[in-house]
């Protein structure tokens, strides 16, 4: 309890400071007056139009890349699961391009996320069937390079093989995500993928408890595994798909804020689900925050502040469980 | 009343059945060991048993609905999986999650039951201890009082007392035989036969899929029954302090 | 093969606008005696220059993005020559005696051809309208057509004189691009929105030469007009923000669309119907204020 109020506080504290952050020199009070009374002002117009989509689409996509991360690590029962390394981000990433590359996403807005969300069941898919039912780490990682790699690759090829002389360069945004100049049309283009993504993975909490006893002890428990995986592949495909479609591929907040909250929770699956919701949301708004103020003028990708931040202790977690890969 | 009954229960690997048309039931208040050598399907038996394996054949455990059967049989697989540094006391709650309604947090009751479980193991002073830190041993005493807090009629567990030191192979089998004696029920499969002879009621022996022998300790552990399946030659008296089994020597 | 077509056309593209401060090699006078026969082009805006200067038969080849009517303000006139690929093999091939370069092609292909023995004559992209006059005087002596490239120069001044008569007010605009890029004062595209009567509110934050301004800074600074590049084919994410919301929240903003086009890439005399363009722009504000 203490725990979830001091998340909350955090979220809420950082929300404010991402409001209040940005490239335009204006004081905080006077930032979340415009905020709340649209004067018609230009400031109004940043707060209202800039910034609020941006805090709040920081917070859903940290939100439900900390949630897809838990609950993965919870069901292979392995901690380096994570949506970004296992490749699930890159095949939302490849998803989107080839909606926008095809010109759907203009005719239909909602063929975005879809096709994000398709990509991404094909990808977890492809994970459960090749790193088996108990992913040991060296199966999971290797199957997550293969399909990083291939989901990279067609990607930069549906880029490249565009007519428009920027689209090579959205080749960054798609592999690292950034979350500027994103606007209101962006999270409700996300919102419901994320809301049922959440309720799904949500309710995985009791079976993933009951998996800390392994995959027999839990069937005997009475969870039913095969209706847990369709929730999980449903619920981390919207999750990861939505929000890869409006903010690329943002890897490692999934590994990273799981890790840090497992011991406040006593390594609980169903209370690390919400505690990473609310940690991931923290993590990717201190994150969009932090490359705004850091380098200010350069448009700093947020993937690159969470690599690097997640790949040393990824390196970390890789150290540990050298033995069971051994 | 009869806690579960097998009738030509069968599972096949390919062609070949691991297996083979088992049929058994049981009642209230026993305590079975289930032995024979490796590879003779014991393990398969008790999974087939629980449903958790496509088997032919019917088995009224497997016929439950899974909610329904976890309240009535809980089971301790072989394989020793904790996944998280979780603590003991956590652990052994896992027990209770059948009985939880939807959503709910432990009740006093699910409290009491871990408690209980916690008591019955002699794993007091292991309560917040972490189970992924504790040794092998302790970590199968945990496992077992997980499989306790279930509060089940039928209580399945494979090779439990494997690698427990021998106080507490005897202690466990002593809270298996009380439970019998409460009018719960226990299979348990183990390979220590001496300990089999001395605290099951009943005892199954199988053999290549099959079960050969079925009944109290003294009518299925034969010379010939023992020669046979497990190839040995044994000691097997009734003394003073209780029934003795040694084997003694291989006979093939 | 596409490939190369794109890069080459993106770094002329963005050498046209971009134009960072690269330095010409100075006018180099034409080779003593005779003007050179066969004209080999391999840059975009030597192309449009040497198209409004040589003489019949002096041009054997232009570059590929010639022929692009997106890119080349000269497009129909350069179909009457085929193209090349600008590399130094195919270029070689046409055995030319003169060809004609940016500063930004790339120096392997410029030092292999100068190897060959052939001279390669390099133009600096103009970072002003002031560079034209020379641009083209450039031309004219590297052509041997130094005379018809003096009349040139006189009407572009004379031209320009006329569309630059100082306004009475000097509306606040802003030349915005894909990536949040805009482009400063001191770049061909900021001197056209000079000459044509705006201030450029790039320079109010600070940026003479261009780069990328937030979002959020643009709607802050609350420019009268903003002029955006050019639209090209297929979607690209970078463009997303030509298009953001918060641009056509700002009610008194005129957003422009897309002006700025091929007119604006090259320093030639045809960046006249672009400066005129603005004006028109500017004009007509004033009309509806």
């Amino acid at each position: 309890m203490r725990l979830a109020l001091g998340l909350i506080a955090l979220v809420a504290l950082l929300f404010l400071l991402s409001l209040i952050s940005g490239q335009a020199p204006v004081g905080a009070g006077q930032s979340l007056r415009a905020l709340i009374a649209d004067d018609g002002t230009p400031l109004s117009v940043v707060m209202r139009e800039i910034r609020l989509p941006r805090a709040l689409l920081a917070a859903m996509i940290g939100a439900v890349l900390g949630l897809s991360g838990a609950a993965m690590q919870g069901y292979l029962r392995n901690p380096l699961a994570e949506p970004g390394l296992i490749g699930v981000s890159g095949a939302s990433a490849l998803g989107a391009v080839l909606a926008i590359q095809t010109g759907l996403s203009l005719m239909i807005p909602l063929a975005l996320p879809l096709a994000a969300l398709g990509m991404a069941v094909l990808a977890v898919l492809l994970i459960l069937a090749l790193a088996g039912p108990r992913g040991t780490s060296i199966t999971l990682i290797l199957a997550g390079i293969a399909i990083s790699a291939l989901a990279g690759a067609l990607t930069s090829l549906a880029l490249n093989l565009s007519p428009n002389p920027f689209a090579a360069a959205d080749i960054v945004f798609w592999m690292m995500g950034s979350l500027a100049d994103r606007s209101f049309a962006h999270v409700w283009l996300a919102a419901p993928f994320m809301a049922v993504g959440a309720a799904l993975l949500l309710s995985l909490g009791r079976g993933l408890d009951a998996l800390t006893l392994g995959e027999d002890a839990a069937q005997a428990l009475g969870v039913n595994l095969s209706g847990m995986r369709l929730r999980l592949i449903l619920g981390t495909a919207a999750c990861v798909g939505a929000a890869t479609a409006v903010a690329g591929a943002i890897g490692f907040v999934g590994l990273v804020v799981p890790h840090l909250l497992r011991p406040a929770v006593g390594a609980r699956p169903s209370s690390l689900l919400w505690a990473s919701a609310l940690g991931g949301a923290a993590m990717v708004l201190a994150a969009d925050i932090a490359v705004r103020e850091l380098l200010p003028a350069r448009d700093l990708k947020l993937g690159v502040l969470m690599a690097l931040v997640g790949a040393p202790l990824f390196l970390h977690l890789i150290y540990k469980t050298r033995k069971e890969m051994a | 009343m009869s806690l579960m009954t097998l009738r030509d229960l069968t599972v096949l690997r390919g062609e070949c059945p691991v297996v083979d048309h088992v049929s058994l039931n049981v009642e209230q208040g026993e305590c079975i060991g289930l032995i024979g050598p490796n590879g003779a399907g014991k393990t398969t038996l008790l999974r087939a048993a629980l449903g958790l394996l496509p088997a032919s054949g019917d088995s009224t455990l497997a016929a439950l609905p899974a909610p329904k059967r976890a309240r009535t049989a809980a089971w301790m697989p072989q394989a020793r999986e904790i996944a998280w540094p979780v603590t003991v006391e956590r652990l052994i709650a896992l027990g209770r999650i059948p009985h939880l309604p939807r959503g709910a947090r432990l009740r006093p009751q699910d409290r009491a039951a871990t408690d209980a479980a916690i008591t019955r193991m002699g794993l007091e002073s292991y309560r917040s201890r972490i189970a992924t830190h504790l040794s092998g041993g302790e970590q199968g005493r945990v496992l077992i009082a997980r499989a306790l807090a279930q509060e089940t009629p039928l209580l399945i567990a494979d090779e439990p007392i494997a690698g427990l030191d021998p106080a507490h192979q005897i202690a466990t089998m002593q809270v298996f035989e009380d439970l019998a004696h409460e009018g719960c029920s226990v299979i348990v499969s183990l390979h220590d036969l001496g300990l089999a002879a001395r605290h099951c009621t009943r005892l199954l022996m199988m053999e290549r899929g099959r079960l050969v022998a079925d009944g109290p300790p003294s009518e299925v552990l034969t010379p010939e029954n023992v020669d046979r399946v497990f190839g040995i030659s044994a000691f097997y008296e009734t003394t003073a302090q209780g029934p003795v089994f040694q084997p003694m020597a291989v006979t093939r | 093969m596409r490939g190369c077509v794109r890069l080459s056309r993106i770094i002329s593209l963005l050498a046209a606008l971009v134009l960072t401060g690269a330095t010409t090699g100075g006018p180099v006078a034409a080779a003593a005696g005779t003007a050179p026969k066969r004209v080999v082009s391999i840059n975009l805006c030597t192309d449009q220059l040497a198209l409004l200067l040589a003489g019949e038969d002096q041009i054997v080849s232009l570059s590929r993005l010639s022929h692009d009517p997106d890119s080349s303000s000269m497009a129909e006139a350069a179909h009457a020559y085929p193209t090349n690929g600008s590399g130094a093999e195919e270029v070689y091939l046409l055995s030319p005696d003169l060809v004609l370069a940016g500063t930004f092609t790339a120096p392997a292909t410029v030092r292999m051809l100068r190897d060959l023995g052939i001279r390669v004559e390099l133009f600096a992209p103009a970072r002003s309208l002031e560079d034209i006059p020379e641009r083209m005087a450039q031309m004219g002596a590297a052509l041997g057509r130094a005379p018809e490239a003096g009349a040139m120069i006189a009407r572009f001044h004379a031209d320009l004189a006329r569309l630059s008569a100082p306004p009475a007010r000097r509306p606040r605009a802003a030349l915005y691009y894909v990536n949040g890029y805009t482009t400063g004062d001191r770049t061909l595209a900021g001197d056209i929105l000079r000459a044509a009567g705006f201030d450029n509110v790039a320079t109010e934050a600070g940026l003479e030469q261009g780069g990328t301004l937030a979002l959020e800074q643009l709607i802050l600074l609350a420019p009268e007009v903003i002029v955006s590049g050019r639209d090209y084919p297929g979607q690209a994410r970078a463009e997303e923000v030509l298009t953001h919301p918060a641009l056509h929240a700002l009610s008194d903003t005129r957003i422009a669309g897309t002006l700025t086009d091929r007119d604006w890439i090259c320093g030639t005399p045809l960046v006249l119907s672009a400066v005129q363009k603005m004006r028109d722009l500017r004009l007509s504000l004033e009309v509806r204020k």
